[in-house]
């Protein structure tokens, strides 16, 4: 007998592991959680019945989410992340000594303990002195605040189901309002390869691009992800990714990563024109 | 209708829905209109004051009924039982506009249903708050009106095709609230009242509630209803809801010059709530401004010279609302929402309502009621 996770990357594509055991599966208040254990990929968590990470590429999602806006400004003290369950963020941002404090806003309890339980890999530093974890909804969260964070990063799922409110208008103007002078927000971007993400992508493009000043995309390659090619989004209220971009400081911190490098920062910000052209319609 | 005949008296407070002043136009009852109370720093009007009842009644004491809204648009709600108890001393009839009060009968909490204070008609429209089809309401009678008549009224103003579509949503719908809506409402209101907690705690803004209360023309507040001041961020409440359904996708009920309503249902989840709250907090960040300039009140006093129905019925001509000052009205002037008439036939057009519709306009609040959809002219009687 062999076992099959699938995902529907569009009506008409799937994507399929052979699964060597299921680990997890129940319901939470707000969704469904699976975790597999898998030949291929090691272990892999689904929201949903959609892929949110796997052992085995979960590194290239968040040291890009992390290093990009970190290689910016590396003397960042407060970040806020919302979402980020599964812990892989708040591993990467713990590497740096000099952060401060992390507020981390997941809105699910169960996908925290779900991740400590059987995804040490990513979940392996919640505990770090530094994180306070608060469960509650990140829309309701950054509304409360004022600058006071350097960086946001909002590591969410898809823009329907739990997530949705993560990408409104509304939140991306709060978070505005919750950064300091030299503030960043990253936020998972989604993809524009299949006709069915494209507009959203356009819609939280232009929705990110009425609250910041500097609104850029950048990608990374995620073979999990659909159709591989992921975006992330940079938007600040006047760091530019690459005008101000700190190489070598960033080198002096001595950080071993398996993506990202500093020529790779400079070049995941060159897009191909099929998504520069989306982007632009967003505008 | 079942109840005044042509030139029979109705005691009703001026913020009556102008459904209420169209049956006098169709029956010829003549309206003993009482000024509700304005809140002065909100600018809405309020409940009856039961010592004004008490005089109108005393005043016109061959009046057949009193009319009440229970509650009124923004949630207020007057001395019913009282009221009630003081229409039947004196052999009146009490009539309440239930059309935001549905709520009242199924839920825990909330200011008491008309009918179980005594009255002998209310009209509940179970569309509004409690999921039946848009259209469709019911008129509740007590046990001292003649149903049949009533019937008999009712078949001269509608089709004798009901909607068999229109009674059976309300009949499940009445079924959904038997059996699930004190649980609704308690929702309803914890989220009600947790966005005005939050409302309050941020500032700027003014979640109105409870704390009104005040036993006379506030007697009793119905915490469903999501009222938002916005007039002290220098905001006019028209402006706050189009930029909520504008730009944050978000539509509410209605805005007024002062003030904002959202009502808040079985419908709505947490996600709604915090998306709400989100986009007020963006909408002050991004255009608060100090309030001079704009308008503090909303209630002008009627001058009421002609009924309803004479005037509706009268020989009129269409000018210009400049020269419309100092005439007497042929027609109805709304604000919609919340269609309270701001003129009604028979009543005298002053420079201060002639100011007051303008600014609404520039506002962009919708009018309607005049024959010129544009309200560029009005019908005066000549």
């Amino acid at each position: 007998m062999e076992l099959w996770f699938t995902e529907n990357h569009t009506d008409d594509v799937r994507f399929s592991i052979k699964v060597k055991q299921q680990l997890y599966s129940k319901k939470s208040y707000y969704q469904q959680i699976d975790v597999f254990d898998s030949y291929e990929f090691g272990r892999f968590l689904s929201l949903d019945g959609f892929l949110m990470l796997t052992e085995k590429d979960e590194f290239i999602y968040h040291e890009m989410m992390v290093h990009v806006p970190m290689a910016v400004n590396p003397a960042v003290k407060n970040v806020l992340v919302i979402g980020a369950g599964d812990g892989g963020t708040i591993r990467e941002l713990t590497r740096y000594p000099d952060i401060e404090h992390i507020d981390m806003v997941e809105i699910d309890e169960q996908v925290i303990a779900v991740c400590r339980e059987f995804l040490p890999q990513t979940a392996c530093r919640l505990d770090d002195a530094r994180v306070t974890i608060h469960i509650e909804d990140g829309l309701k969260f950054v509304r409360k605040h004022e600058h006071a964070y350097d960086l946001i990063l909002v590591d969410s799922t898809d823009p329907f189901g739990p997530g949705e409110g993560l990408f409104t208008k509304e939140f991306y103007g709060n978070c505005f309002q919750a950064l300091t002078d030299n503030g960043m927000l990253v936020n998972q971007h989604e993809s524009t390869y299949y006709q069915s993400y494209v507009d959203m992508v356009k819609r939280t493009h232009s929705r990110i691009g009425s609250a910041f000043p500097v609104t850029m995309v950048y990608q990374a390659h995620i073979p999990t992800y659909p159709s591989g090619h992921w975006l992330f989004g940079f938007a600040s209220k006047n760091l530019h990714p690459i005008y101000d971009f700190m190489p070598e400081k960033w080198e002096a911190l001595g950080l071993s990563t398996r993506y990202y490098n500093t020529e790779l920062h400079r070049g995941c910000f060159a897009l191909p024109n099929y998504v520069r052209d989306v982007l632009a319609q967003a505008d | 209708m079942s109840v005044c005949k042509a030139g029979d008296k109705i005691i009703m407070p001026r913020n009556v829905h102008r459904s209420a002043i169209n049956a006098l136009v169709v029956c010829g009852a003549v309206p003993v209109y009482l000024n509700p109370g304005i809140d002065k720093r909100l600018g809405i009007p309020l409940g009856m004051l039961y010592e004004d009842v008490e005089a109108a009644v005393l005043a016109n004491p061959d009046a057949k009924a009193i009319l009440v809204n229970n509650p009124t648009y923004y949630g207020i709600c007057s001395d019913i039982v009282r009221l009630t108890k003081l229409a039947h001393e004196h052999n009146m009839f009490l009539l309440a506009d239930e059309a935001h009060g549905t709520h009242f009968y199924f839920g825990e909490d909330l200011p008491v249903g008309a009918m179980r204070a005594g009255a002998d008609f209310a009209a509940v429209s179970l569309h509004k708050t409690g999921g039946s089809l848009t259209q469709s309401s019911l008129l509740l009678c007590s046990e001292r009106v003649n149903a049949n008549y009533v019937r008999q009224v009712i078949n001269l103003t509608q089709t004798t095709s009901g909607s068999y579509l229109l009674m059976s949503s309300l009949d499940l719908a009445r079924r959904n609230l038997i059996r699930n809506g004190k649980e609704m409402f308690r929702k309803t209101i914890e989220y009600a009242d947790y966005a005005r907690e939050e409302i309050n705690r941020a500032g700027g803004y003014y979640a109105f509630g409870r704390e009104l209360i005040n036993g006379r023309d506030i007697f009793a507040f119905d915490t469903t209803k999501l009222s938002v001041h916005t007039r002290e961020m220098g905001l006019a409440g028209i402006e706050v809801y189009d930029i909520l359904r504008d730009d944050y996708e978000i539509q509410i009920e209605f805005g007024d010059i002062g003030n904002i309503l959202a009502i808040v249902s079985a419908g709505d989840r947490a996600l709604e709530i915090e998306r709400f709250l989100s986009a007020l907090s963006e909408i002050k960040r991004l255009y608060a401004k100090s309030p001079v300039g704009l308008f503090d009140h909303e209630y002008i006093n009627p001058q009421v010279e002609r009924t309803p129905q004479e005037a509706f019925y009268a020989v009129k001509k269409s000018v210009s609302i400049a020269e419309s000052v100092g005439g007497i009205c042929g027609e109805f002037v709304m604000c919609y929402p919340p269609g309270i008439p701001i003129l009604a036939p028979g009543e005298r057009i002053t420079a201060e309502i002639a100011d007051y519709i303008a600014y609404c306009k520039e506002k962009g609040c919708f009018m309607t009621g005049t024959e010129d959809m544009n309200l560029e002219n009005i019908n005066i009687l000549t």
